[in-house]
């Protein structure tokens, strides 16, 4: 546990589990039904204890949350997208959630600085999957309109999946391994969701590629702006 | 060679009996949370806690509890450390714990099969009839009546540890503590 900690790597996966969580908090009192609220809810409280932990591993957990620039944030650009509708905010979820069980399962059998805590959010990271995973199914294999807002969903979404593989310093897995398993699960996922499984580029022309970089997409301003008001305006304050 | 004192296990004993904030009819002993407890020269007492999930947010609320009790002990000084690895899992619940559990309308986690490991996530209709999609399981019993015909009806409740079900039987619905 004494290794070094890669700053790079800390913030990158803290990164991805503190914006993710924030976005899922923006669905608390507007989420379709009551159960997928507290879904919702759940999901993010597990996120934002991943965050927590790796971010106090290089540094001030409130100063890197509330006082950086967006510039200085790590995340990958999915999970900065806005929630769309509901659809969209499966598909997010199906996307990462696949990402970061593989990706947490990998760190979990090593012995880096990471496999404490990875070895504890697969297993929640798990459950994050099948939530996912059961939606997509259930609004692909639903109604005309559901498989038309699930199929779009993960079509627009697409372009933002290929940055996930990018090595990450510091992390030390085979990516490329987790490419290919990342598509595979997917894919079997969405075939039996009657969904085609989209076939354009994994990143953009320019956009994507760039979260690990510091650069992030239009909405990611306006989120980090909520997220950081309060902090900024009452500097220190506590409850 | 780690031993334990008589001391340390007067202090284990006390700081295990404080209750969960969230579930108050355990105790962090039995809910299997409570790791180590060492005493260092004559008045710092270190504890070892591990969360039930990482974002819990309880595991704040249990330390300023072992402070207290232990402070009101006479120990002058306490350092409550919180220990990720190895993980927590439902099966540290104790026996005592899964009983109390079940008593308070919830029920428990069942156990694992085999050593412990990623939880097998398994594939089934959204709303999952109690019966067991693999034959080694066992069913999620209503702790109200004890019926094993209950339903999932969301995998997530009132908090992370939970999941929300419904018994087909007697109708009430009631939280289960889901395998970790």
């Amino acid at each position: 546990m004494t290794a070094t900690v890669h700053t790079s790597a800390a913030l990158a996966l803290g990164d991805d589990a503190l914006v993710l969580s924030h976005r899922l908090g923006e669905w608390a009192g507007l989420a379709p039904v009551l159960e997928e609220e507290v879904a919702l809810a759940n999901i993010a409280l597990d996120l934002l204890g991943q965050a927590r932990v790796l971010l106090s591993m290089v540094g001030d957990e409130d100063e890197l949350a509330y006082l950086r620039e967006e510039r200085a944030f790590r995340n990958l650009q999915l999970v900065e997208q806005p929630n769309g509708d509901f659809a969209h905010t499966i598909a997010r979820q199906l996307y990462f959630s696949t990402y970061q069980r593989l990706l947490y399962g990998r760190l979990a059998e090593g012995q880096g600085e990471f496999a404490g805590l990875a070895a504890k959010a697969v297993k929640e990271v798990a459950y994050h999957q099948d939530h996912a995973e059961q939606w997509t199914l259930r609004l692909g294999d639903g109604t005309d309109l559901s498989h038309e807002r699930m199929s779009r969903a993960c079509e627009s979404l697409w372009r933002f999946t290929g940055e996930m593989f990018l090595p990450v310093e510091g992390v030390d897995v085979d990516w490329a391994g987790m490419k290919d398993a990342w598509l595979e699960s997917v894919s079997d996922v969405l075939r039996r969701a009657t969904l085609e499984v989209p076939q354009g580029p994994q990143s953009g022309a320019w956009t994507a590629g760039a979260g690990r970089q510091g650069l992030h997409t239009e909405s990611f301003g306006r989120m980090l702006a909520e997220m950081q008001h309060l902090h900024r305006s009452h500097p220190g304050a506590t409850w | 060679m780690v031993t334990t004192t008589a001391l340390e296990e007067e202090l284990r004993r006390l700081a295990g009996s404080v209750p969960d904030p969230e579930l108050p009819v355990l105790t962090l002993e039995e809910l299997g949370v409570l790791r180590a407890v060492h005493a260092r020269g004559t008045d710092t007492v270190e504890v070892e806690l591990t969360p039930t999930y990482t974002g819990c947010p309880a595991i704040e609320a249990m330390s300023l509890d072992i402070e207290r009790v232990l402070h009101a002990h006479g120990v002058r000084d306490v350092v409550v450390r919180t220990v990720l690895a190895p993980a927590w899992s439902t099966d540290d619940i104790t026996d005592e714990g899964r009983r109390k559990l079940r008593e308070f309308g919830i029920a428990p986690p069942r156990r694992h099969r085999e050593a412990s490991g990623p939880v097998a996530v398994r594939l089934g209709p959204t709303r999952t009839a109690a019966e067991a999609p693999h034959p080694e399981d066992e069913p999620v019993r209503c702790p109200h009546c004890g019926s094993s015909a209950t339903e999932l009806l969301s995998r997530f409740s009132s908090t992370a540890c939970k999941a929300l079900r419904r018994c087909l039987d007697c109708r009430e619905p009631f939280d289960h503590f889901k395998e970790l």
